[in-house]
């Protein structure tokens, strides 16, 4: 087994287990804004499309390069943008009156 | 600067926007910091955008610059939807990921500069395989909440059959091609096979099951990129894939307990179907109803009323219809909450978000377990678009279908009010012994009128 995959299954299961005690402790308030804002921050894998889209090997590879880095960068600029809308929108009675 | 010092600068902004995320989700715990955890989301992944264009793999922008653009493009109008369309933009964006990471995966086996080897061929056909039918599966998803495609569950004899053994091609030809990488052809098949399982995964689910489902869509979208971050040794995809996987699971597992549904039904997708062949013998019960000006009367004289809302309300768009109600009875000193059952809706989280919208301050909208144990005190419980979750037979009656499933106790208010179209059963066909009951009454009509009509009787508009 490569050691890069071992790396990388003790990161797994060490974010998995972050992301679980993190997960756990949001309000159930904002469980659709939760969703959102972990898909805008999957949509990190517009970072690996960026390099694929840019490095320049075959068409087909640019291509399917590019068509990733315009599916997950919507995904990043659409659910940040939704996120912050939906939370804004949470108002306690406190504030309301101001 | 050479490349392996650029090298470690990249790193460290990858390191910087992995703490980032992680903070974001911290943040996110309650509504009073939920701003800052999308402030450091937003920093975390322009960080790690920014370092990836001066990665120097990147010789040409122009594609890469094109297709941001066209991303930004389809994200902002994508942003800007309504909360009502939410529970579909999510499904949307969970097809968008999962393609985007199925993609990768396929751009990465084709590259090809060194053969691969057996070990990556099966993280490579793993990762797309999954990716694929998530990409499929959420385009259905969003199909049916969109209502382009129909919400009822499409189901036919030998259903689970056909699709586990779609589902079993998929991964034998994933076997194939690790047992000898060079079979190349096998891997469009296996990429095609698999979108078609996406499909039959989600094609015979219903329009209440969605919650669950959307759930289990975020995660295997999730897991799909952390598997990609494994393909292409990128810590930071396999922290955010795994943040977003374990935050779909755990919103999966608690769909599911508040629907009764086993662990198991989460994790092959199974969806017991409720068929309501066993309606049989109806006898002829009474139901009272009131008009609104009855309501009005029985809603003013209240001191504490509980509102419980559910999909019916989403339809018919009566939220801010719902928030007069409560400003009018607020203001004559009634006492009005919120009651949100964990699947209300079509996503987790749906009610709330509709409600707050609609200006509801947030402290008034209160979970199952909070509130239930209030409802023998409620004067009044007003119940708009909601069904089964109040369905008292999930407590009592073995034989109910939903049995067992954990519901909103409206039945112990001293009065109920129930506003519904018709009597006719909800949408799992389930009948609702709530409606008979001597302290209930029916108030008939299109939620948002209806509101509306009981808010001018109060004097409200």
């Amino acid at each position: 087994m490569p050691a890069d995959f071992i790396s990388n299954l003790y990161v797994f299961i060490l974010a998995g287990f972050v992301g679980f005690e993190l997960i756990k402790r949001v309000s159930p308030l904002l469980h659709t804004p939760l969703m959102s804002l972990t898909n805008a921050l999957d949509a990190i894998v517009v970072v690996a499309a960026i390099i694929i889209a840019g490095r320049h090997e075959t068409p087909l590879t640019t291509l399917l390069g590019a068509i990733a880095v315009a599916a997950s960068f919507s995904n990043m600029v659409g659910g940040f943008l939704i996120t912050d809308r939906m939370i804004r929108m949470f108002k306690s009675r406190g504030s309301k009156q101001s | 600067m050479n490349a392996s010092e650029l090298q470690q600068y990249l790193d460290f902004a990858y390191i910087a926007a992995v703490v980032l995320f992680i903070l974001s989700l911290k943040f996110l715990s309650s509504p009073a910091s939920a701003h800052w955890g999308v402030l450091a989301g937003e920093i975390g992944a322009a960080l790690a955008v920014t370092a990836t264009l001066f990665n120097p793999e990147v010789t040409q922008y122009k594609w890469i610059l094109i297709s941001l653009i066209i991303g930004a493009g389809i994200g902002i109008p994508l942003g800007m939807v309504h909360m009502t369309a939410v529970p579909q933009r999510t499904a949307l964006s969970h097809a968008f990921g999962a393609m985007s990471a199925a993609i990768i995966g396929i751009a990465e086996f084709y590259v090809g500069t060194a053969p691969v080897t057996r070990f990556e061929m099966g993280e490579i056909a793993l990762e797309v395989i999954i990716g694929s039918l998530t990409f499929t599966g959420s385009l259905i998803a969003a199909g049916k909440l969109q209502e382009i495609l129909p919400q009822r569950p499409i189901v036919y004899r030998g259903q689970n059959i056909v699709s586990l053994s779609v589902l079993g091609g998929a991964l034998g030809l994933a076997v194939a091609l690790v047992v000898n990488p060079a079979h190349a052809v096998l891997f469009p098949i296996m990429v095609v096979v698999a979108l078609i399982f996406g499909v039959l995964l989600v094609t015979p689910i219903g329009g209440a099951d969605m919650p669950t489902v959307i759930s289990l869509l975020n995660s295997y979208a999730g897991f799909s990129a952390a598997l990609l971050g494994f393909v292409l040794n990128s810590k930071v995809l396999v922290v955010a894939g795994a943040l977003d996987g374990s935050s779909g699971f755990i919103l999966s597992v608690i769909m599911c307990k508040a629907m009764n549904r086993s662990f198991t039904n989460v994790m092959f997708g199974a969806f017991g179907q409720v068929q309501a062949s066993a309606a049989g013998t109806k006898e002829e019960r009474v139901v009272r109803s009131a008009n609104p000006e009855e309501a009005a009367s029985i809603l003013s004289a209240a001191s504490k009323v509980v509102i419980v809302p559910g999909y019916g309300m989403a339809v018919a768009q009566a939220q801010h219809k719902v928030r007069e109600l409560y400003d009018v009875l607020t203001k004559k000193g009634v006492d009005v909450r919120f009651a949100i059952h964990p699947v209300a809706g079509r996503m987790p989280g749906h009610m709330n978000v509709l409600l707050a919208e609609a200006d509801i301050p947030y402290d008034r909208l209160i979970e199952m377990d909070e509130i239930n144990g209030d409802f023998p005190q409620t004067d009044v419980a007003l119940i708009i678009g909601a069904n089964d979750v109040t369905n008292p037979a999930a407590r009592t009656d073995q034989s109910s279908p939903i049995f067992g499933m954990p519901i909103l106790d409206v039945d112990k208010a001293h009065t109920v009010m129930v506003i519904k179209r018709s009597m006719n059963p909800g949408f799992a066909g389930i009948d609702n012994p709530l409606y008979y009951l001597s302290q209930t009454l029916m108030l008939f009509g299109d939620a948002k009128q209806f509101v509306g009509s009981i808010v001018k009787e109060l004097g409200g508009h």
